[in-house]
Formats: C-alpha cells, sequence, structure tokens
C-alpha cells in the first residue's frame, strides 16, 4: 500500500493528464477547427472540414495525453501541435 | 495498487493506460450512453412507434398524393396561424400517416421567437383526432437532449458522453491485442471470462457501426460543439445565409412587403418537384411571409433514395408559384456532412437496412451494458469482503440495476401510459412522460432497496411481464388487436406486437439467467488452460 506522500505525487500528474486530455485536447480540436481556415478552399467548407475533422483530433489528443510516458510530455506534444496551428488561425483571424 | 512517481510509470505498457482509460471512461459516462443508445436504437422505428401510439389514425394503406395534401395543410394553416412568418410540413410518405409541421407565430418581439407545432390528418388537413402524445419523438429527442432541462444542456451532456464514446472506442481497440481471434472465442459460463467475452463479440462485431455512429453523432450537432470556425469565418447576415443554404433547406424569412397577397397553389409547386424525385420523394414544404406579396416557397426533397441529408430544394415565388431557383448541389465539405448526417440517421433504410441498424445499434447497447456489468464483476472478486462492498462498487452496481433493467421497465411504462392515461386528462403528452421518468425513478429506488442480485431479477422479469402483455392491453384498449391488424395487412401494428413480444421473451431470458447464476466469490482463479466446458446455465449476471 502507499504512503499518503506517494499518493499525493501519483494523483498531481493523473490530474494533469486529465486537465490535458478535457481542456487541451478540446483546445486543441478548436484551434485546429480555425487553422482550416487558412486553407485555399470556400470558407463555408473550410468551416465544415474544420468542425468535422476536429473530433478526430480532439480524440486523438486525448489518446496520445495517455498513452505518452508523463503528464509533461503529454502538455509538450499538444503543444508542439498547437504551434503551427496557431499561426495559421492567427493568418485568418 | 501501485504507485510510482508518475501516474503512468515507465513499468506499464501502452495497453495498460489504454486498457485503464476504456475503464473509467466508459465508466464514468456508461449509464448515460447506455440510455442514449438504446434510446437512440428504438428511435429507428420512431415513425412506427407514433404510429403505435396515435391508434386513432387508421393504418395507411398507400402513399396519399403529396400534392394534395400539402394545398390541404398549408390552407389549414392558412387559417390557423393567419400572419406567421414562416411554416414549414413535413409531408408523409411510406412510414409516416400524419403531416407534423411547426410555424414561427406572428407578433413576437425579435429575440424571443414563439414556435407552434401541430400534427395533421393527411385525409382531412385538420390537427389530428387522436390522443395527446409525443409518440416514438420522445426516445428520439431524449436520446440526444434528454428531458426536464434546457435543449442546449441536454445536446452539450449528449456531445460529452458521445465524445467519451469515441475515446472508449479507439482506446479499446488498442487494448485489444487479438482482436480477430478473440471475435471467435467465447467462453460461456466462466464468470468474468464470459462477461469479456460478450463484450469482446458485441463490440468487435458491431466496431465500424459504433464507430461511424458515435462519429456522426457528434457530426449532427457540430455546430453547437465547435463554433469557433464558423465564428471566425462566417461574418455578415450575406456570408451566414450562404453557409446555412450549404446545411438546411429551411429558406429564412426575409422583410415582408407588407402588401397582402395569397398564396400561388402548393400543389402545381410540389407537383414540378414530385416531377423530378418522384412521386412520394418530396420531403417537406416551408413558407415564408404566406400572405404576404414577398411570400417565398421551398419545396424540399426528401429523405429516401439517397444517403445524404444536404439540402436539395426548389424555391417558388409564393404569390405566382413562378420557379427561382434549384438547389441541388452543395459544396464538397457538406456534402460529406450530408452523407454523415443521413447514415447517423438512416431514414434513406429500406425495411431490410432498417432492421439491421435497429440490431446493430441494439448490439451496441448491449456492448454498453456488458462494460457496465463487468466492472462491477471484475471487483467483486478483489472485494475483501465481498458481503459488504465499499460506496463506490455499491452505487455502481445499483446504479447499473437501475439504468439497464430500470431503463427497460420505464420504457415499457411509457407505453402502457400512452395507452392508459385518460384522453381527456390536461397535459396528457407530458403526462406519458412524466410516467416514463417516476417508474425510472422507482427502479432505482427498488434497486437501491433489494439485494442487487433480487433487484436484477425482479426488473427484468417486470420488464418481460410489461412488455408481455401489452399487445393484450392494446387489444383490450384499442380496435386494433393482433387479428385484426393480421386480417388487415397492418404491418406496424402486428410488427409492434411481435416485437413486444420478442423483447419479452430476451428479458425473460435474462432473468431466468440471473436468477440461476450462483456468484463466485472466492478469489478469482488464475487463468488455466483451456478446459473441458462446464454446463450450460452458467453465469450471465455475476450479481449476488
Amino acid at each position: 500500500m502507499t504512503s499518503v506522500a506517494g499518493r499525493v505525487r501519483s494523483v498531481g500528474p493523473l490530474v494533469s493528464r486529465i486537465a490535458a486530455a478535457l481542456f487541451g485536447g478540446y483546445a486543441l480540436a478548436a484551434l485546429a477547427s480555425v487553422a482550416v481556415l487558412a486553407l485555399p478552399m470556400s470558407t463555408p467548407q473550410a468551416v465544415l472540414t474544420g468542425e468535422m475533422a476536429s473530433f478526430i483530433i480532439y480524440a486523438a489528443a486525448v489518446i496520445w495525453v495517455f498513452a505518452v510516458r508523463s503528464a509533461l510530455r503529454a502538455w509538450a506534444g499538444l503543444l508542439v501541435v498547437a504551434a503551427p496551428l496557431l499561426l495559421a488561425a492567427w493568418s485568418v483571424w | 495498487m501501485k504507485t510510482d512517481q508518475e501516474a503512468r510509470p515507465d513499468g506499464r505498457g501502452l495497453r495498460q493506460s489504454m486498457s485503464d482509460l476504456h475503464t473509467w471512461v466508459g465508466l464514468l459516462l456508461g449509464w448515460v450512453l447506455y440510455a442514449m443508445f438504446l434510446t437512440g436504437t428504438v428511435s429507428y422505428f420512431k415513425d412506427e412507434l407514433s404510429q403505435w401510439m396515435r391508434p386513432e389514425l387508421p393504418a395507411q394503406s398507400g402513399v396519399p398524393d403529396q400534392a394534395v395534401v400539402a394545398q390541404r395543410v398549408a390552407d389549414e394553416l392558412v387559417a390557423l396561424v393567419p400572419g406567421s412568418p414562416q411554416w414549414s410540413l413535413r409531408l408523409p410518405d411510406a412510414r409516416n400517416n400524419s403531416v407534423y409541421a411547426f410555424w414561427r407565430t406572428a407578433g413576437t418581439a425579435p429575440g424571443q421567437r414563439g414556435f407552434g407545432e401541430g400534427n395533421f390528418d393527411p385525409a382531412t388537413g385538420q390537427t389530428v383526432s387522436s390522443r395527446a402524445t409525443l409518440g416514438g419523438d420522445f426516445f428520439y429527442r431524449f436520446h440526444f437532449q434528454f428531458h426536464y432541462m434546457p435543449v442546449v444542456w441536454g445536446r452539450w451532456i449528449a456531445g460529452i458522453a458521445a465524445m467519451f464514446m469515441l475515446v472508449a472506442i479507439v482506446s479499446g481497440v488498442i487494448t485489444h491485442k487479438k482482436i480477430f481471434v478473440d471475435f471467435f472465442t467465447f467462453r460461456w459460463g466462466k464468470g468474468q471470462r464470459s462477461w469479456l467475452d460478450a463484450h469482446n463479440a458485441l463490440s468487435v462485431f458491431g466496431l465500424p457501426f459504433h464507430a461511424m455512429i458515435t462519429y456522426t453523432g457528434l457530426v449532427t450537432l457540430m455546430a453547437l460543439y465547435m463554433p469557433w470556425g464558423q465564428q471566425v469565418g462566417i461574418k455578415t447576415p450575406a456570408e451566414r445565409q450562404q453557409f446555412n443554404a450549404e446545411l438546411s433547406a429551411f429558406i429564412q424569412p426575409g422583410k415582408p412587403s407588407g402588401e397582402a397577397a395569397p398564396l400561388a397553389s402548393i400543389e402545381d409547386m410540389v407537383r414540378h418537384a414530385q416531377e423530378r424525385w418522384g412521386r412520394d420523394g418530396v420531403g417537406r414544404v416551408t413558407a415564408t411571409h404566406p400572405g404576404d406579396a414577398a411570400a417565398r416557397v421551398a419545396v424540399a426533397r426528401g429523405d429516401g433514395g439517397r444517403v445524404s441529408m444536404s439540402p436539395q430544394y426548389l424555391e417558388f415565388e409564393g404569390t405566382t408559384g413562378k420557379l427561382l431557383a434549384v438547389h441541388e448541389g452543395v459544396g464538397p465539405a457538406a456534402e460529406t456532412r450530408g452523407v454523415l448526417y443521413a447514415l447517423h440517421l438512416g431514414r434513406f433504410s429500406d425495411t431490410v437496412t432498417r432492421w439491421l441498424y435497429f440490431l446493430v445499434s441494439l448490439a451496441g447497447t448491449a456492448m454498453v451494458g456488458t462494460g457496465l456489468v463487468m466492472w462491477t464483476v471484475k471487483r467483486r472478486q478483489k472485494l475483501p469482503d465481498p458481503a459488504r462492498p465499499h460506496i463506490g462498487f455499491h452505487v455502481v452496481e445499483r446504479l447499473n440495476i437501475a439504468s439497464i433493467a430500470g431503463l427497460s421497465v420505464a420504457m415499457a411504462a411509457f407505453l402502457w401510459a400512452n395507452r392508459l392515461l385518460p384522453e381527456t386528462l390536461a397535459d396528457r403528452a407530458n403526462w406519458e412522460i412524466h410516467s416514463f421518468f417516476i417508474v425510472w425513478a422507482l427502479t432505482l429506488l427498488h434497486g437501491v432497496l433489494r439485494p442487487a442480485k433480487k433487484a436484477w431479477v425482479e426488473q427484468l422479469w417486470l420488464a418481460a411481464a410489461l412488455l408481455a402483455l401489452l399487445p393484450v392491453l392494446n387489444a383490450a384498449t384499442t380496435h386494433r388487436p393482433l387479428w385484426r391488424s393480421l386480417a388487415e395487412g397492418d404491418w406496424v401494428f402486428v410488427g409492434m406486437d411481435l416485437m413486444c413480444w420478442a423483447l419479452a421473451a430476451l428479458h425473460a431470458v435474462l432473468a431466468v439467467r440471473t436468477l440461476r447464476h450462483r456468484a463466485k466469490l472466492r478469489p478469482a482463479r488464475k487463468p488455466a488452460p483451456k478446459t473441458v466446458n462446464e454446463p450450460a446455465g452458467g453465469a450471465v449476471l455475476r450479481e449476488g
């Protein structure tokens, strides 16, 4: 059985991962759905493409967050993907 | 429980983390998902359910001429809601013997839109003279927006549940290393193993369907869940109109001219559409500012005969009946969305496809149900004292009873309420719904008060009895008993009666197997090499 300290140390990263999955994943999906507008296609089609793709991106982000070795890597991975998307989204804002 | 410096220490593999993710994501919203799946499954027959719940409306021997019906109901609406800025009616088809119409009410301040709705008899154009009921639409609406809460909240809850489901599906597949071999493996009477095999078989068999239905479910409401692209890209009213035209055949009312002018013949407009899409191919007629010189009418194609919900419609000038525009194509992304949407609703289906939808969807329901039960089965063996489980176990066990067996009881009770509530009861349609929730709450109470195994068995028997007696109740309270429906070839009523018995038998089998089962309370055996099969009649529900 675990000590209290061990329990705290184990719960922190788990909470961090859950936050990364729920909120980080949604933010990434939302960002991607805006970034699509930078693609050379008509705005209505781009909006719909982004909306449809967003759920797949969200699901993939959640899987990523729980698949990697540490909570830190989970966040880092989300940020690495978010950076170029942010640039693209910035250009159409 | 092992702990380390990380939630997932190095020693544990990907499969284990995915397994944990699958377990907890599945459990957390499993009850919501089960209810969504089951009520969604029966919604594939929502039109038939609605027909059964309005027994006063005679069985439809063939689809009436849609052009004539459209004119009839349009005339009625002109009288019923004069000055309405917009009304829309769904014409009868092979599965629908009534006309559903909704309208905006005149004279409401901008911002507070008033809506009304009603069902009309195609033969007379009058409001249907049947008992007040929401019909099969109750299950349909419940499955994505629940009840007793603002519609938007319900839809968000449904969206979150669907997203959890999507993650559960992906993590479940990664967890599952021998997905093909396991499909052919079934170990009866082996407790947790049997549950796992059942869960696997149900999931793998329907996997493409489950993934499709979950994803397309999200797509149906994606504008609500992911509005950001639209907010950034679609700004002016003109852009918004162009965007909406990609999604929906509902034309929006512009500015009225203020000059009164009657509508031209709706019949002729629908006739025009019939020439294009076939006699029964028209789905919907929408009019904006009827009675005004600026009136427009859109006649939209139905959902049959094409696997897409993308808008196809003819737009007419309301006062002259002149064809203004033909809308038959949308952009590639919009068409993709239309196909995904249609795949979810399955309205394109013929009878065989519809049954296939129903059965695979039922397997999906069972997948969620077996997953929920497995959570308790797996943990019961590890409990320090199985007679006194900890609170978490207790909660899951009792919620399982009410949300699985109890939901069957409540859904059957809803149909009983449809036959038993007096027609003169005020707010009758809502009382049918209240009955559903009252009975559901009672099953939860029963599940909490009785020992778990007894609660399972009693509720399953109750559901079986309610379903088995429903055709009897129908025979006693309507003029359409089974022998008459058989003689008259009224297949909707015949189908309902037979389906009730089939589902009653299913619940009876589950009840018997649960009753016969003796829970093994010793610690779990180590996985042994394949042994001789135990005699039949082993574990189905390991609740004790």
